[in-house]
C-alpha cells in the first residue's frame, strides 16, 4: 500500500498540523524550476516529480511516510522558556511565540512511537520550520526522554536531524544539550537498543557535532546540506569558493561518515529491514 | 604592559609613574611620597575597574594577549611532563596538546586547548582553534589514561573549533560528538577548566567532564559574540549588547548550574599574577580528583550522565518547571 493510499484512507492524526511542504495547487521545484501539482508531489513523497528533488518536510509528514498508519506522539507537553530573558533585534518570547502560531508545533522536536510494518520504533524528528530547527532545552529534554523510553519498553531509536544548530537565544543550555544528548546516549548502547540517525537537509552545527553523527547507522536523504560549520562560514574563513557538492550527504558518504543515502520512497522499506537486521 | 580599552585610566596612571621615576632617577627631588601617593591610586583604580566588569570586557580579558595558556599552566603544575603527539589517523595537532604529567605525585594525563604567545606561533597554533584530528588525539589519550587509571584534566581556550573545508572533509562534527559520547563514559575522572575562550562545540569537545570549572574572567557560551551579532543583529558592530545577553560569564554559568565552581583570578587577571593563577588552579583540580577518586566508577559514570541530563529549562504545559532568575 503505497503511502498516499494510507493517508486517504484516513488514518493518519496529522491534518491537524499545517505542513511544511507547500500548500495550494501548483508546486514550482526550488532544484529544476520545473511545475507539478501539488498532489503528484504528495503522491511522490513530496519529490519532484520531474527530478526527485526532496522538498523539506516536517516531523509529521516523516511519521505518515515511516509509520503503519497509527503512531502516538509522546512527550508533547513540553515548552521553551526564555530563561535567559534573551532580546536580539526581538524578543526571545516573540520569536517562541511567531513560531508556535506558524507552525501549531510547540518546539522543533517532535516525538512519537508508532509500528514500521509491524515493528516498533520511536521516533524523534525535527522541525526546521520551528526557529530553524534550533536546539534548545527542549529539544534535547525530548531527545532524552525519547532515549528514556526506547530503553524502558526496549524499541529501537531514530532521530530524523533537520536543524540549522544550536538555539543561540538559550546560549549555554543550548550548548549543553550536546553534552546531554551523547551522555544519555552512551545508555542506549549499552542497552544494545540501536539507534538510528538519519540527517536530513540541513544538518548542522551543534546537532551534527552531537546525537546526528552517533548513529549505529547514520544515513540521510540525497542532497542534503551536512555539517558542522556553515559554508558561508568556511568561505569567509579559507577566502575560497567551496567545491561543487561539498557538505552534501553524497561528499558525507565519500568521506565515510555515513553509511548510505536513502531516497525518500524507500525509506519505509529500509527502515524495516534494518529494525530487522538488528533483531528487534 | 598591554591595556585594554577599558583598561585606560590605569594606563594614564602607569605613564605618570614612569615619568615620576625618572625625575627621581636624576635624584633633585625626593619622588618617594609621589610614588606612593600613585601606587595606591593604582590599586584603588585597578580594584574600581575590575569589581565592575561587563560581559565584553571578561571577554576581553579571556583574550589578553598576555594571558597564560594551557602549557604554561602544565608547566607550572606538573614537575614532569611528557608531551604526545598525533591522532593515529592523520596528523598532529598543534592547536590540543597533550600529555602525561605528574600533579605532586598523582600522574594525571593533561589535555588543552594551546594559542601561540606571538605572530608566528598563534599560526603555529592556528589560534588554538582545532581540526578533527586534534579532537581525536584528545580522545586517543583519554582512552589510553583509562587504561592505565589516570585521571583526565582538560583545559579549554578556543575560540572554536576550526572552521575549514579540510575540517569536514575529516568529519569535525562526528569528532566533536564522538568525544562527547566516549567522555560520558571514560572510566576515569575527569576534571575541565575554562581558562580563557570556551566557544561552543569547540570548547566542549574536551570539556565534558565530572567537574567543569572556570577562572573568573572566562566565558563560556554556544557562540562567540561577535558571531552571535553578525547572525541576530545582522551585524559585527553589537558584540557588547551580544555578551550580555548571552550571559557567558563564569558568574551566569555557576548561577545557572552549569558549571561547578569559579576559580578566582588576581585582581587585574590571571596575566598579572600567572604563578599564583597556575597554584589556585592546581589546587582545585587536585582536591577534585581526590573527591572524584572516591566513588566507584560506574557510580561515577551514572552521576556524571545525570549530571548533564538536568541542565535546561522548559515548561509542562501550564504549570512551570523551573522559576525564573531573579
Ligand atoms: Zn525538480
Amino acid at each position: 500500500m503505497g503511502w498516499f493510499k494510507r493517508l486517504k484512507d484516513g488514518i493518519q492524526t496529522a491534518t491537524k498540523y499545517k505542513k511544511e511542504a507547500p500548500d495550494g495547487l501548483w508546486y514550482k521545484c526550488k532544484s529544476c524550476s520545473e511545475t507539478s501539482t501539488v498532489k503528484e508531489l504528495k503522491e511522490n513523497f513530496f519529490k519532484c516529480p520531474k527530478c526527485d528533488y526532496h522538498v523539506r518536510i516536517g516531523s509529521h509528514d516523516y511519521f505518515d511516510i515511516i509509520f503503519d498508519g497509527k503512531y502516538n506522539e509522546l512527550f508533547e507537553d513540553l515548552y521553551s522558556v526564555d530563561f535567559l530573558e534573551f532580546t536580539d533585534l526581538k524578543p526571545y518570547t516573540e520569536r517562541l511565540k511567531s513560531a508556535r502560531k506558524k507552525t501549531d508545533l510547540t518546539d522543533a522536536i517532535t516525538v512519537a512511537v508508532g509500528k514500521v510494518k509491524k515493528r516498533a520504533l520511536v521516533i524523534a524528528a525535527m522541525d526546521f520550520s520551528f526557529i530553524g530547527g534550533s536546539m534548545g532545552s527542549v529539544v534535547g529534554e525530548k531527545i532524552g526522554n525519547a532515549i528514556d523510553y526506547s530503553l524502558e519498553h526496549k524499541i529501537p531509536l531514530m532521530v530524523i536531524s533537520k536543524s540549522g544548530g544550536a538555539r543561540m537565544m538559550e546560549s549555554a543550555f543550548s550548548l549543553m544539550q550536546m553534552a546531554k544528548t551523547s551522555a544519555k546516549l552512551t545508555r542506549l548502547a549499552k542497552a544494545g537498543i540501536p539507534y538510528f540517525s538519519f540527517l536530513t537537509d540541513p544538518t548542522t552545527g551543534g546537532v551534527t557535532a552531537s546525537f546526528a553523527m552517533l548513529g549505529d547507522i547514520n544515513f540521510a536523504e540525497p542532497k542534503a546540506l551536512i555539517g558542522f560549520a556553515g559554508p558561508r562560514v568556511i568561505k569567509e574563513t579559507i577566502k575560497k569558493d567551496l567545491p561543487e557538492g561539498f557538505q552534501t550527504s553524497e561528499f558525507l558518504l565519500e568521506h565515510g561518515f555515513l553509511d548510505f543515502i536513502v531516497d525518500r520512497s524507500e525509506l519505509r522499506d529500509r527502515i524495516a529491514d534494518m529494525i530487522h537486521l538488528f533483531g528487534y | 604592559m598591554v591595556f585594554l580599552d577599558f583598561e585606560k585610566p590605569l594606563e594614564s596612571l602607569y605613564h605618570q609613574l614612569e615619568k615620576i621615576q625618572q625625575v627621581g632617577e636624576e635624584g633633585v627631588l625626593d619622588v618617594e611620597p609621589m610614588i606612593k601617593e600613585l601606587e595606591t591610586k593604582i590599586r584603588n583604580t585597578r580594584k574600581d575597574i575590575y569589581s565592575n566588569l561587563t560581559g565584553w570586557q571578561k571577554v576581553q580579558l579571556s583574550r589578553h594577549p598576555e594571558r597564560p595558556y594551557t602549557l604554561y599552566y602544565i608547566n607550572q603544575m606538573c614537575r614532569k611532563f611528557i608531551e604526545l603527539h598525533g591522532d593515529r589517523y592523520y596528523a598532529d595537532d598543534k592547536a590540543i596538546v597533550g600529555g602525561i604529567g605528574n600533579l605532586d605525585g598523582m600522574n594525571v594525563v593533561i589535555i588543552g586547548q594551546q594559542k601561540g604567545v606571538n605572530t608566528k606561533m598563534r599560526q603555529f597554533r592556528n589560534f588554538g582553534m582545532a581540526n578533527p584530528e586534534g579532537y581525536r588525539k584528545a580522545l586517543r589519550l583519554m582512552k589510553m589514561a583509562e587504561r592505565f587509571n589516570m585521571p583526565v584534566v582538560c583545559l579549554i581556550d578556543t575560540p572554536g573549533a576550526f572552521p575549514g573545508l579540510e575540517a569536514e572533509e575529516r568529519g569535525q562534527a562526528e569528532a566533536i560528538a564522538r568525544n562527547l559520547f566516549e567522555m560520558a563514559q571514560l572510566r576515569v575522572p575527569i576534571v575541565c577548566t575554562v581558562i580563557g575562550e570556551g566557544a561552543s562545540g569547540g570548547a566542549i569537545g574536551i570539556g565534558l567532564g565530572d567537574r567543569v570549572y572556570m577562572l573568573e574572567n572566562t566565558w563560556y557560551s554556544v557562540i562567540s559574540p561577535e558571531s552571535c551579532s553578525s547572525i541576530l543583529w545582522r551585524n559585527w558592530d553589537n558584540k557588547e549588547l551580544a555578551a550580555e545577553a548571552l550571559k557567558l560569564t563564569a558568574e551566569h554559568m555557576f548561577e545557572f548550574g552549569l558549571i561547578d565552581d569559579i576559580i578566582k583570578e588576581p585582581l587585574g587577571g590571571a596575566h598579572t599574577a600567572p604563578e599564583d593563577m597556575a597554584k589556585a588552579l592546581k589546587r582545585h583540580i587536585k582536591k577534585a580528583i581526590q573527591e572524584l577518586q572516591e566513588m566507584d566508577p560506574d557510580e561515577r559514570i551514572e552521576a556524571r550522565i545525570d549530571k548533564y541530563s538536568q541542565m535546561g529549562h522548559y515548561e509542562r504545559a501550564g504549570e512551570k518547571v523551573e522559576d525564573k532568575p531573579e
